[in-house]
């Protein structure tokens, strides 16, 4: 069958194979010796081709709670558990996941595979810093339990190892305890990029915060930005009344044809937004649902930009080099009047010891491009200024980055095949994209 | 809410045993594998369920039957819904000629379902209140030559259910049928999916949502109503010509 990521770029045949359980996935696994490449794959929201290759594992019926501690706030369950699902038992009880990505389809699985990041990484870290342990699938059919204590090394190269290493099977997740799940947010307008990096800056103790740039203003309007700051609302009750709503209002049905995105239409957009936004309320309580999933109301939103696909682009630079190197990439995107509505700028705290994990100290950022013979110039532009930097490209975003962009962006990829060389000698697990970077 | 679902294991039956579950319900489970029914009883009470019993029956084993209903009867007290889900895909070129195949699977499908209603139904009758609920298919809605042995079966249990919704109907017990049209679950793995196809996730949702309303015959989802009129519209010396 045909097979995508997010971004619907690029496509794929591959043999889709959903074991009901770990005993039939174990078969899959030892009794043909024959098969393929193969990755697992869980709800498909990476956007370029980590989860696509020749044999893809659904961890789709991997979709059990396990066990809850109420004491210890941790939670069990198998890795195709999504974390919308997982919220759903947490808030009850007064818990939150301590890491949320913009969408909360995708799976447990496919959070420690990209060890992704929220929000608030500068003060929580990543993904894979509140999984307590998870239960491994290796090559050889054997099942090894890895944490930061137990099997270390495993641990390590497999946080952010994007399904390289083997099948997670399940995991524990630690969750935080919070006074309530109604988000109390800020807003403030930056007018360049510096006033951006300012504004974060002067806010590093604010839980959340994240900022939303404007990628078409060049000239004086460059870095022109919105910076959300949140918290939860200490003043709420919400947790009592922990109604978790689905709020599905609208699904594109069909591909938009991609020639309504252009740069006239998204300057429109663009401007209309900072316009609309710099009038209203500066402050405002809401619902965590619309703080941190405000896309997931639209299903299928990704078919907005036409069947050809998008892709996004996702690098971080080092404090130091940030600024520069951000107006540089920022320049070159408008100057291009490629770009896409608006991007997503966030500062990043500690990094962690996860071989080939994305957040170091620095500044991420992220622009969405639809898809276009033009744009991988201007892609491998970017990948340049990203490097000058000293920074690197995030891999579950990634759908064309060369194999000497990634090595310079992650040093530790000669340690990481190592690793991954003692759990896979035969090399069965593999992804269009671990192909491509010389991974596998 | 207490609730009772047999053939819990089951794709469509886990995913509506966990809506319930989210809202806090109390359920009782029937299956014939043990592990599965541990693994998804816990799963259950972390979702929410106030309390998970169940009970392990091969249903094929119908004089188990009275034992594993007189269980959750035990554990529930009443019961409010009880959603019948168990079933089986034949192979219906192998079952068509070989009877003792064939008799297996009307039993998976028909007989077994009968005698789960047959002691489920003066139950009710006695509680004088109620809901039964059975997984049927639109395969009953007529006999094609693909899948005729399956399509009898679910067919025998929709004839069953409708006459005795009118027996029960007094009574105040409601009888639904739900009839899905083609679901992606374990039961149809081997088969293509296309457009048609629905995920387990969303005919649950319409499950619980017809047994609120009182339905009696649930397509899931809806259009297949319109599907199986202009299917059971086809002339017989046309319709005897397709191989579908
Ligand atoms: C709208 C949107 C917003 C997003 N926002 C953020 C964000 O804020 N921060 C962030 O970090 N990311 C973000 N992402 C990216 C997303 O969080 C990651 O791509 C994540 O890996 C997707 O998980 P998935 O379950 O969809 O996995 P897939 O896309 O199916 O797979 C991704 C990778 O995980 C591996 N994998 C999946 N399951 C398993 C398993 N059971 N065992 C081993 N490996 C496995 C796959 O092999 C693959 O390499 C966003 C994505 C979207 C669509
Ligand atoms: N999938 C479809 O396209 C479709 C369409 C229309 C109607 N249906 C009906 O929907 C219902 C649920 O099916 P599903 O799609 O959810 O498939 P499924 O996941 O394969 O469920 C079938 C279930 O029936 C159980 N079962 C079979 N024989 C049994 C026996 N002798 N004793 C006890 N349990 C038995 C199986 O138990 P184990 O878990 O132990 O194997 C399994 O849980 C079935 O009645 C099916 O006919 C399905």
């Amino acid at each position: 069958m045909e097979v995508y990521g997010w971004g619907r770029f690029p496509k794929a045949s591959a043999e889709l194979l959903e074991p009901v359980d770990s005993e039939s996935l174990i078969k899959i696994l030892t009794a043909n010796k024959k098969i393929g490449p193969m990755i697992a794959r869980g709800a498909g929201r990476s956007y370029g081709d980590s989860s696509l290759s020749a044999n893809l594992i659904s961890s789709r019926f991997l979709d059990s709670f396990l066990g809850l501690d109420e004491d210890a706030a941790t939670i069990r369950c198998g890795a195709g558990v999504s974390l919308g699902s997982i919220l759903k038992v947490c808030i009850p009880r007064g818990w939150f996941l301590p890491v949320l990505p913009g969408t909360k389809f995708v799976s447990v699985g496919g959070a420690i595979a990209a060890d992704i990041h929220g929000k608030n990484h500068h003060l929580d870290g990543s993904f894979c810093e509140h999984v307590a342990e998870f239960t491994l699938l290796l090559a050889s059919g054997e099942k090894v339990t890895c944490s930061a204590q137990q099997n270390t090394e495993l641990f390590h190269a497999t946080c952010g190892g994007m399904g390289l290493t083997g099948i997670i099977l399940d995991a524990t997740i630690k969750c935080e305890r919070v006074s309530s799940v109604s988000i109390k947010q800020r807003s403030l307008v930056a007018n360049t990029l510096s006033e951006c990096f300012e504004l974060l800056e002067a806010n590093t103790d604010s839980k959340y915060s994240v900022a939303w740039l404007d990628c078409l203003a060049g000239g004086n309007k460059l870095g022109r930005s919105m910076i959300y700051l949140a918290q939860h609302d200490d003043n709420s009750d919400s947790i009592k009344e922990p109604k978790y709503k689905n709020r599905r209002r609208a699904t594109v049905a069909f591909d938009m044809p991609a020639f309504l995105i252009n740069k006239f239409t998204l300057g429109l957009f663009n401007d209309a937004y900072f316009n609309l936004k710099k009038k209203v309320h500066r402050e405002s309580t809401v619902n965590y649902d619309t703080y941190f999933f405000p896309l997931d109301n639209i299903g299928n939103w990704n078919r907005l930009y036409g069947a050809r696909g998008f892709l996004q682009y996702q690098f971080v630079l080092p404090l130091d080099t940030a600024l520069e190197g951000i107006s540089q990439v920022l320049f070159k995107v408008s100057g291009a009047g490629k770009g896409s509505f608006l991007s997503v700028l966030k500062k990043f705290g500690k990094a962690n010891a996860n071989l080939l994990s994305f957040p170091q100290p620095g500044y991420t950022l992220s622009l969405d491009f639809k898809r276009e013979k033009s744009l991988f110039p201007l892609l491998d532009g970017l990948d340049e200024i990203v490097l000058a930097h000293g920074g690197k490209i995030y891999l579950a975003k990634d759908a064309r980055m060369s194999e000497s962009v990634f090595k310079a962006g992650y040093p530790e990829w000669e340690k990481f095949l190592e690793t991954k060389l003692k759990v896979d000698p035969r090399g069965i697990f593999a992804s269009l994209q671990s192909e491509r970077i010389g991974l596998t | 809410m207490k609730i009772l679902i047999i053939g819990a294991t089951s794709a469509i039956a886990k995913a509506t045993a966990r809506i319930y579950a989210e809202r806090g319900q109390e359920l009782f489970l029937i299956a014939r594998n043990e592990e599965k029914l541990d693994a998804l009883s816990a799963d259950l009470t972390v979702r929410g369920a106030q309390r998970v019993g169940h009970a392990v029956v091969d249903l094929n084993k119908y004089r188990d039957h009275g034992k594993a209903i007189d269980a959750a009867f035990d554990f529930l007290a009443t019961i409010d819904i009880a959603l019948i889900c168990h079933g089986s895909l034949p192979d219906q070129d192998a079952s068509e000629i070989n009877f003792k195949l064939a008799e297996r699977e009307i039993n998976t499908n028909g007989l077994s379902v009968i005698s789960l209603l047959t002691i489920l139904s003066p139950k009710l009758k006695q509680q004088g209140n109620g809901t039964i609920a059975v997984i049927t298919s639109v395969a009953g809605d007529r006999g094609r030559a693909s899948n005729f042995v399956y399509g009898a079966a679910k067919s025998m249990v929709s004839a069953y259910l409708q006459g005795m919704r009118g027996k029960l109907f007094p009574h105040k017990v409601h009888m639904v049928d739900i009839r899905p049209g083609l679901v992606d679950s374990p039961m149809t793995a081997h088969l293509k999916k296309g457009l048609l196809w629905s995920s387990p996730e969303s005919i649950a949702n319409k499950i619980v949502a017809g047994i609120a309303a009182g339905k009696h015959t649930l397509y899931a989802p809806g259009y297949w109503r319109v599907i199986m009129f202009v299917v059971r519209l086809i002339p017989e010396f046309i319709f005897k010509r397709l191989k579908f």
